[in-house]
């Protein structure tokens, strides 16, 4: 039987009136990285808020590390460490004097506090500006740095909440290989994104959820093909798609969409078909979930 | 290349707030206007007060010696009025939901303000005793008064500090605590800080010789030159160490609510 990092049995969180999280259950396997997909408002900060101790669950049982979330928060604490969505990170200081500052607040000495701090600006390319204030900094050093200090002390489970957005895509694909070398090291990394390329790309394990539920968990291949076998796309003159049908990939069912199709387009139009991406199991699966709510 | 330590550690409670402590006073003098305005506005009003308003006020030119107390207390509430802003932009940018996911006293994060708005205003105090003595302030006192009278401001300035740290937990945005934080600002001119309280019409002697900053003004005023204290230096004790009371409560509650919800 695998560890697991965190569970979660029928959690449940309400604003006001309002339920934003309405019975979430996840078991995420220790060393993995587990990704939390979902439309705007679907839940997930408030999901990655409360894993990581800065709200209190109304009811269902949280479970970190092995720790109750409701009698043990102190050593939850221990276990966890947390980027938040907005770099959490001081912007009157330098990148070296954050970084320095978070090592003494997680108990090492100065001197350990020193080494650490320089062997992480290596690491994450931050050295040249370490003494520059984080005022100057790009979206990507921000967010380079956060990570970074999020890793002053090697705790096995980080959650990192929409990490690469608003970052260009060279500064993303540089922090999925850190992502990725931090699941070597054996820490469990817990993430949410809006991007389902990210999802597809770094995540063992993917959760949807939406309006506060979970609609479906798996990895990036079930979940592909828990929604069909093959998509046709139907492009005009311009190679702009014009319509997409999701079929289940059999002879029958591909004839009889094609021939739905050619009644409504131009026979001219071209063909082609592909597997189902992360998009269209996103789309397939939150608008399913809002036919079913009451309108 | 990562080999991050990984035996289970914890910063002491010193630890804690001696990095905090540091945080804070290095925002201190790296917010250039903020230090521009700690000094100018301390030479300022002591300039104007005994230049502009004092011939009018007192025409023996004595008010300078009336006035210092005065001064002090409006430099200091003013610059203890910005840990209001300090405290709420720590608390909206999302920095102290970091301090808060670690096994660390997360409220040390307001200590580390208030102790870097304590220097930050002692040395505004200076200030204002350095210009005082250059425009002709003469004070009495012996080095125990002066002593006693740095620790009247000082706790002076904790006081009206902490409670500025709980409006700035409070406020919803810095720019909201800063607005509620200027309300505080105009009690030295409802005081004896500026002009004795037996020329105010009655309804206001009232206010002025009931609030905190009076017996604190008259507190200095008696330790520096020699004017009578009678029972003012209990009264400032007592009160200073009651608003320190009432705004330890409010920003541990404060702190707690607002890292409850949202």
């Amino acid at each position: 039987m695998s560890k697991l990092a965190i569970e979660t049995i029928g959690l449940r969180k309400k604003f006001g009136n309002q339920v934003v999280l309405d019975g979430i259950d996840m078991q995420v396997p220790a060393g993995t990285i587990y990704a939390l997909l979902g439309p705007n408002g679907a839940g997930k900060t408030t999901l990655i808020h409360i894993l990581s101790t800065l709200y209190d669950q109304d009811d269902g049982i949280v479970k970190i590390a092995g720790y109750d979330l409701a009698t043990d928060k102190d050593m939850v604490r221990q276990s966890i460490s947390l980027t938040g969505q907005f770099a959490a990170v001081d912007e009157v200081l330098t990148g070296e004097e954050n970084l320095r500052m978070l090592c003494r607040l997680s108990g090492l000495t100065a001197a350990e506090s020193r080494s650490r701090t320089e062997e992480l600006l290596r690491h994450f390319d931050l050295a040249a500006a370490a003494k520059k204030r984080v005022k100057t900094y790009s979206g990507g050093m921000r967010r380079r740095l956060d990570i970074a200090i999020s890793l002053v002390v090697k705790r096995p489970i980080l959650f990192l909440d929409e990490p690469t957005t608003g970052l260009d895509t060279i500064s993303r694909r540089s922090l999925w290989q850190i992502i990725l070398q931090l699941k070597e090291q054996g820490i469990t990394v817990f993430l949410t994104t809006q991007y389902l390329e990210e999802a597809d790309q770094l995540a063992d394990i993917i959760t949807v959820i939406d309006s506060g539920r979970v609609v479906a968990t798996g990895t990036a291949k079930s979940l592909k093909s828990s929604i069909g076998g093959e998509v046709i796309e139907i492009r005009n003159e311009k190679d702009e798609i014009v319509r997409t049908a999701a079929t289940s990939g059999t002879l029958l069912d591909m004839n009889q969409a094609l021939n739905e199709l050619t009644q409504s387009l131009s026979p001219t139009m071209r063909v082609s078909i592909r597997k189902p991406s992360m998009d269209d199991v996103f789309i397939a699966l939150t608008s399913q979930e809002m036919e079913r709510a009451p309108s | 290349m990562m080999n991050a330590s990984t035996s289970i550690k914890r910063a002491s409670f010193a630890t804690t707030n001696a990095v905090f402590i540091g945080r804070s006073i290095r925002h201190s003098l790296r917010n250039v206007e903020a230090l521009i305005m700690a000094i100018m506005l301390p030479v300022m009003l002591m300039l104007l007060f005994t230049y502009v308003f004092g011939g009018s006020i007192d025409p023996t030119g004595n008010y300078v010696n009336y006035v210092v107390p005065g001064i002090i207390l409006l430099c200091a509430g003013f610059g203890s009025s910005s840990t209001a802003v300090d405290v709420s932009m720590d608390m909206t940018n999302g920095i102290v939901d970091r301090f808060r996911t670690m096994p660390i006293q997360s409220m040390s994060v307001v200590t580390g303000h208030v102790v870097a708005s304590l220097a930050r205003n002692l040395f505004a105090t200076g200030v204002v005793v350095g210009v005082a003595l250059l425009v002709g302030f003469k004070p009495s006192a012996s080095l125990l008064e002066w002593l006693a009278a740095i620790g009247i401001i000082a706790l002076f300035i904790l006081s009206f500090t902490w409670l500025f740290a709980a409006i700035g937990l409070m406020a919803g945005s810095p720019s909201s605590a800063s607005a509620y934080g200027f309300i505080l600002l105009f009690l030295p001119y409802l005081s004896s800080a500026f002009v004795p309280t037996d020329n105010m019409p009655s309804w206001l002697q009232g206010i002025a010789n009931h609030q905190p900053i009076t017996p604190v003004i008259e507190t200095i005023r008696g330790l520096l030159t020699g004017t009578p204290i009678l029972n003012s230096g209990w009264f400032a004790i007592g009160w200073c160490l009651f608003i320190v009371l009432i705004s330890l409560i409010w920003c541990n509650w404060a702190f707690q609510r607002k890292t409850a919800r949202r």
